[in-house]
């Protein structure tokens, strides 16, 4: 408990969340997901997965016309959620042999096909990138999105009653018998991960399989997921393997592979939730630098403190010059 | 609850005093969160199954909490899936519980207006006395006046999603009751598969497993959506990637598997022969081909007879071809020097003239008799081992694909000659004694009104290549249905009888002798056909069968012709066909011309549908399509229709052939709710009570019947037929009763009985094979002791063509099967697909027969030459080798063969239903002037009967949608998001609209080409709804297999919704009429 005093434990370096939050030095390892959305097919057998685990409610049918996501975000009844997005990309040495002497695609807006309905044009990379050859490639990232299981969560720290908790593997829960639906954590989350069940209230997102844990067994959409593009595993390893394989990406001309979440020197001290991405966070609709929302709490408090001591101060003077004066009188 | 514990509970005590001062972790932490445990830990047992989807065949482990299935996820000890399940997999325990399960039978009584419940028993009963009743009423003793034996008046459609034990009994059961029209998924999907495979190879299987993915240096993907129709399969391709191979994907559309696809070429939909044939051409030009190979394992030194014409030389047809008629005569076809048997096994001597003029081969899906042993030849054949003879096989391939040049390619199939020239190249660098290469395909290839050839021409290319046999190499036909292998080996289908041995054809005084005669081959392990024959009939027809009695070879029905289902739609619509049973299959949204099948429906006297849910197929009479055109009045419509809720794979024992060929064993974790009942139970009580009706008859017509060997143990509270009992007689039996172990020891004296030669060791010393689950991490990459395959447990066919002529490896890299000189046996990875001690010198006697007969370099052990086929001199009706021709209905005139527009010998029924579009430049074509093509997706299954009902994946699809490119979206003003209408003359459906550019417009046939993706999922009812692909489809099928050409035909578009009511037939009787279109539209033989 002495390491704990002092130090701040909603921003900056951490590297034991669980037991900075009481889980005792023998807890397990702190695990996570490394999502390598290189290899996704896009099936969403995590989605699918993980709602017949969790038993998580199917949440309207809409085909939204974003490609073939018809999730269109995680949300209390999405834990896991597919992007697909189209571009006119070139994929490291994935490259499609359309004929462009027969057509020419780049005079046509499908933004412009999409206005006046009301359903959300396809997320597409405005820009043409045509190849040396003269021809227009195309590319479909497809990511699995979930909850980042933050180093600093933010929900975490703004939950009034204690719903939502650091589990002894470092991941992030919501205990749904405690939550009482004040909804503090959602503007909390820098990703827009949490959300509350309409009909109910209380907020849900993705637990990394809390219960599945406990027995040794790894979480429903990563033991699904056909081609190991959702790894679970301890954080430490996962950060090994997510170097190693962005290296192998680099090395084969994929220069604009990134991690995502990886470092515990970002906003949010690392995700427990990381990625390999191919392309800009933004283009998959992540915050490109999140950081936790209370990250300067400790500081705010001190102003806060500073500004009340102040303020009593200056009510002490008041009253003692008030007494002094009244003395005098 | 002590003060003291209540006070220690309390978080903020916790918070205080113990390690976690803000409060965030353990000190948090609810009772009920501490005791939380996961469903699968606290479950009573776990129970060991195989997934209902696909034919990846993931395993599965099932948990039973209290007699509930409690949840269901994959068995990471399975070779070929390694835990993981796709979305549809992991959307099993929705399926198997869900509330979308029907589980009370449903009457619906003649012009009954709505569904009435009905007791299990009485409905069984009813069943049983229909069946009678319509066998009697349309029993046939003769027709023309020669024996059937049999009854048109009754079908069944069903058994891909069924066991193989199930496919057994109706098979059987159907067969005893003289029904022919035994159909299922089958031979909608990839009966050209088994012609095309089988012709080449001598076997209708794929030749390789999935996980052999990971060997390979290069992998096509064409005419498969591999990632988002097999994803957990895909995991062998990114294995395969990871180890540097090249992932070339040949589609009309941009899919999830292109997006993971090295190189991604758009093809038109339609024209992949030229494609194939482009590269054949590549091959032979650059004498690219693997020669050591080509010279010792295929027939490329063979000779042709000099009679026969090429359709370089007549125009675009071959030799051969009956103009008046519309089928070849295949003779000239032959080799020199060989008097050809009949190609199928309905020849015989006194009907020679008819079986050499090709009808009856040419209407009867014989060609897939090859699915385990090609065609007959017998005689030496001329050869020329130099390969410049003109009239040698090589020569002819040469001369045939001599215009098949990059240009051409460009010309048909829209790609460009860079393009073209990469995947020629990717090809060759990786073929060869060192690399290999392999093809996937699926039914992209198959659906085609030259579907068969499509698959002959991956087999020549991959033979030049030196790919088959061989690991990393080899054909992946991906099979779509969790045992659609088994129901084709097993078949439910109308011209096989179990492991690909031939329904008989009717013909004057035919006995099991001429029978035997006229199928088997002189040489190779088809040879030994009647020991596969006679050991069929007695596990059919048991102690009745007796030499004496020829082994009641009379009592089975015999064929007139073509007897598929899309005959029997017509037989329905004709009033032939009176009852139809349905099982797993959805016709009304799944098959060619939806509105036909609905139609034909229509017609029946009764008709009985097991299934989940209230499929399609079941309410069609309430809610279909043609009542809400005004067409039908659910008043005027006679039919009685019968609901079965059925078992799930959940809920019964039994196996799934996967398309690695393996029979995975499921076990029954709980027992069926309420009247489901798995088709076991259905079809051994109903043949029960059949046999009880009929026991005490004195018509000779009901004589079969009560011969027909019908003893299963029952168990359990629903007196459900023992699975592994079925299994055990598929196995075969020895003359002492014990299980046989191998095919090998089958006789041919009534000795032994065998239910389906070709699955025979799967119960090998009285073990249930097929249950063996010996982890993947256990055993090598071939794991040998994971479930059983077909045929005697071998991974990779032909793996002796892994080994050079003389046996040793091609290369160390490659190595996979060789001869063991000190030890006088071929060794390795694999059983051998080979006489196990014949060594590579061997030189077999002139008069040897049956295997005997195969010398030491024979690989293809089935064939009648021992060679694999680039010349395909007998086995299919449409030509000894693949020619480009457009689909049936095409924007595009044909480029290769300006005079020959269609494959002249395709089945085009005209009929008032489904009628045909102008092509090319036909006037009237420009009507439907966009190129239709039709697939699935990755979030459903086929006519959507296990996934339309199910929220978890309905929300991932939700409606139906068409893709578009933006170029047609603009010249038709589609909207994205917004409504389209799709027009064909068979009918008009509307969707959602995705314009995308994963849809590229294509230059072809000197215009440009606009491809329209549409999944076929949707239908009417059930929790996602929409219109179904299938109105728009006609029935227009391949000669050998009758398969239907769903992934490439004509079409309108145009933006909004379609009509509703009559407006909608008006709709599509205007644009028939703008068209020009009658009765002859696109039915000529010539032009």
């Amino acid at each position: 408990m002495s390491s704990i005093i002092g130090r701040n434990l909603l921003a900056g370096a951490e590297a034991d969340p669980a037991g900075d939050a009481g889980h005792g030095a023998d807890h397990p390892e702190r695990v996570g997901f490394f999502t390598d959305t290189s290899v996704c097919i896009g099936c969403k057998a995590c989605e699918v997965a993980c709602k017949e685990w969790n038993a998580v409610p199917e949440d309207g049918l809409e085909l939204t016309g974003m490609s073939y996501d018809n999730t269109q975000g995680l949300g209390a009844d999405t834990w896991r959620h597919v992007a697909f997005i189209e571009q006119d990309k070139p994929l490291g040495h994935a490259v499609t042999g359309v004929d462009p002497g027969g057509v020419d695609h780049s005079g046509v807006d499908v933004f412009a096909l999409a206005a006046g309905t009301t359903a959300p044009a396809p997320p597409r990379e405005q820009a043409e990138v045509p190849t040396p050859d003269g021809r227009t490639e195309l590319r479909w990232l497809m990511a699995s999105d979930v909850c980042k299981h933050c180093t600093h969560a933010a929900c975490l720290d703004v939950c009034p009653t204690g719903a939502l908790f650091r589990t002894e593997f470092g991941t992030v829960v919501v205990q749904e018998d405690i939550c009482n639906g004040c909804g503090y954590c959602v503007p909390a989350c820098p990703y827009g991960v949490i959300d509350q069940r309409k009909e109910d209230g209380r907020v849900f997102k993705c637990t990394l399989c809390y219960d599945r844990l406990g027995e040794g067994m790894e979480p429903a959409c990563a033991k699904a997921c056909p081609t190991d593009s959702i790894q679970f595993g301890p954080l430490d390893e996962l950060r090994e393997r997510a170097a190693a394989r962005l290296g192998q990406l680099h090395d084969a001309g994929v220069a604009d592979a990134q991690l995502y979440g990886e470092s515990p020197q970002d906003g949010v001290g690392g995700d427990g939730a990381f990625f390999l991405l191919l392309d800009r966070p933004e283009v998959y609709g992540l915050p490109p630098d999140p950081v936790v929302t209370t990250r300067d709490l400790p500081s705010m408090w001190r102003h806060a403190g500073a500004a009340a001591a102040t303020l009593l101060g200056g009510l002490a003077a008041v009253f003692a010059l008030h007494r002094d004066y009244r003395k005098a009188r | 609850m002590g003060v003291r514990t209540w006070i220690q509970d309390w978080p903020v005590y916790r918070q205080l005093t113990g390690d976690d001062p803000l409060g965030r972790g353990a000190a948090a932490m609810s009772a009920r969160t501490r005791a939380l445990r996961p469903r699968t830990g606290t479950a009573d047992r776990v129970v060991k199954s195989v997934c209902p989807y696909c034919a990846v065949g993931c395993a599965q482990n099932v948990y039973v909490k209290d007699e509930k299935v409690v949840q269901i996820e994959g068995d990471p000890d399975s070779p070929v899936s390694r835990g993981r399940l796709c979305p549809k997999g992991s959307a099993t325990l929705q399926l198997t519980t869900g509330s979308a399960r029907r589980h009370q039978v449903l009457y619906r009584r003649p012009h009954g207006t709505d569904w009435e419940p009905l007791d299990l028993e009485t409905a069984m009963d009813m069943v049983a006395d229909r069946v009678i009743r319509t066998r009697r009423e349309t029993w046939q003793a003769e027709q023309d006046g020669v024996r059937v034996n049999r009854t048109l008046g009754l079908a069944s459609l069903g058994g891909a999603t069924l066991d193989n034990e199930e496919n057994y009994l109706i098979k059987k059961l159907f067969t005893g009751l003289g029904v022919v029209q035994v159909e299922n998924q089958a031979r909608v999907c990839h009966s050209s598969t088994v012609a095309g495979l089988g012709t080449s190879f001598g076997r209708g299987g794929a030749t390789t497993f999935l996980q052999d993915l990971q060997n390979a240096d290069c992998i096509v993907i064409e005419g498969s959506n591999f990632a988002e129709a097999h994803p957990v399969g895909f995991q062998w391709v990114m294995e395969a990637k990871a180890r540097g191979a090249t992932v070339i994907h040949v589609d009309p559309r941009f899919t999830r598997t292109s997006a993971l696809a090295d190189l991604h070429v758009p093809i038109r939909a339609g024209s992949d022969i030229a494609f194939l044939g482009g590269i054949i051409h590549h091959v032979l030009e650059n004498e690219a081909d693997f020669r050591p190979y080509v010279l010792e394992y295929t027939n490329a030194a063979m000779i042709v007879g000099e009679d026969f014409r090429d359709t370089e030389d007549l125009d675009g047809v071959f030799s051969g071809l009956h103009e008046e008629t519309g089928h070849y005569d295949v003779t000239s076809w032959q080799y020199e020097g060989t008097q050809v048997q009949a190609p199928s096994g309905e020849s015989d001597k006194l009907y020679d003239e008819r079986t050499h003029s090709g009808h009856s081969v040419s209407t009867s899906g014989q060609s897939e008799s090859h699915g385990s042993g090609g065609a007959a030849v017998s005689g030496q054949p001329h050869r020329d081992p130099t390969l410049r003879d003109p009239r040698c096989v090589y020569q002819i391939l040469k001369r045939h694909y001599a215009r098949y040049t990059p240009e051409m390619v460009h010309e048909v199939c829209g790609i460009p000659p860079e393009t073209f020239e990469k995947v020629c190249r990717a090809l060759v660098d990786n073929s060869g004694p060192d690399r290999t290469s392999e093809f996937v395909y699926a039914v992209g290839w198959t659906q085609h009104t030259v579907g068969s050839q499509y698959i002959r021409a991956a087999c020549i290319l991959q033979l030049l290549l030196g790919n088959i046999g061989r690991p990393g190499g080899g054909i992946q036909a991906l099979r779509g249905h969790a045992s659609i292998q088994g129901s084709s080996d097993i078949p439910t289908l109308f011209n096989l009888l179990p492991g690909y041995l031939p329904m008989p054809h009717a013909h004057r005084h035919e006995d099991l002798d001429s029978f035997i005669e006229a199928s088997k081959t002189d040489k190779g392990f088809w040879g030994n056909m009647r020991a596969y024959m006679v050991s069929l009939m007695k596990a059919y027809y048991g102690d009745a069968a007796t030499a004496a009695n020829d082994f009641c070879f009379d009592h089975l029905p015999r064929l007139t012709g073509s007897h598929s289902t899309y005959e029997t739609v017509l037989a329905q619509l004709d009033g032939t066909c009176k009852g139809y049973f349905l099982m797993g299959e959805n016709p009304a949204v799944g098959s060619a011309n939806a509105r036909m099948q609905r139609l034909g429906m229509a017609e029946l006297e009764w008709l009985v549908v097991r299934d989940f849910s209230l499929i399609e197929s079941a309410t069609w009479w309430k809610d279909g399509p043609e009542i809400e055109t005004g067409e039908r009045r659910t008043e005027d419509i006679a039919t009685e229709v019968f609901f079965f809720p059925a078992a799930a794979h959940t809920e019964k024992s039994g196996s799934f052939t996967n398309t690695n060929r393996w029979i995975q064993w499921h076990h029954t974790a709980v027992e069926p709710a309420g009247d489901a009942r798995s088709d076991l139970w259905f079809m051994y009580h109903l043949g029960r009570r059949i046999k009880e009706r009929l026991a005490a008859s004195t018509d000779p017509v009901d004589r079969p019947v009560q011969d027909l060997a019908w003893d299963y143990p029952v168990h359990g509270p629903t007196a459900e037929p023992d699975a592994e009992a079925v299994l055990a007689e598929i196995n075969g039996y020895g003359p002492g009763g014990e299980p046989l172990s191998a095919y090998t020891e089958l006789r041919d004296d009534g000795s032994t009985s065998c239910g389906c030669w070709i699955y025979c060791g799967v119960y090998a010393d009285g073990v249930n094979q097929a249950a063996r689950r010996k982890p993947h991490t256990e055993q090598d990459w071939v794991a040998a002791e994971w479930a059983w395959a077909w045929p005697a447990n071998r991974r990779i066919l032909y793996n002796r063509a892994s080994a050079a002529p003389d046996g040793t490896p091609w290369s160390e890299r490659k190595a996979y099967v060789w001869w063991d000189e000190e030890a006088g046996k071929w060794t390795g990875h694999d059983v051998p697909d080979f006489v196990p001690d014949r060594p590579p010198t061997y030189e077999p006697p002139e008069d040897a027969t049956g295997p005997d007969a195969l010398s030491g370099v024979d690989p293809f052990i089935m064939q009648a030459d021992g060679k694999g086929w680039l010349f395909a001199p007998a086995g299919l009706v449409d030509g000894p080798l693949p020619t480009h021709y457009e689909p049936q209905d095409s924007p595009v005139r044909n480029p290769l063969h300006a005079d020959q527009q269609r494959s002249p010998v395709r089945q085009a029924f005209s009929r008032e239903h489904n009628r045909f579009h102008p092509s090319g430049d036909e006037p009237g074509s420009d009507v439907y002037p966009y190129v239709v093509t039709t697939y699935r997706l990755t979030e459903h299954f086929t006519a959507g009967g296990m996934t339309r009902w199910s929220p978890y994946l309905a929300e991932l699809q939700p409606e139906m949608f068409c893709e578009v490119s933006p170029e047609l979206a603009v010249q038709r003003g589609l909207e994205h998001a917004g409504w389209a209408t799709v027009i064909t003359a068979r009918g008009a459906i509307e969707a959602r609209v995705l314009v995308t550019r994963r849809m590229a417009p294509l230059t072809a046939g000197g215009r440009t080409v606009h491809q329209i993706g549409l999944p076929y999922h949707w239908g009417p009812n059930g929790y996602t709804t929409g219109d179904a692909a299938n109105e728009l489809s006609a029935i227009a099928l391949d000669p050998n297999v009758h398969i239907q050409e769903v992934k490439a035909l004509s079409a309108d578009i145009r933006p909004g919704r379609r009509p509703r009511g009559p407006e909608l037939l008006d709709l599509v009787e205007s644009y028939r009429q703008r068209a020009g279109i009658d009765e002859n539209t696109g039915t000529e033989v010539r032009g």
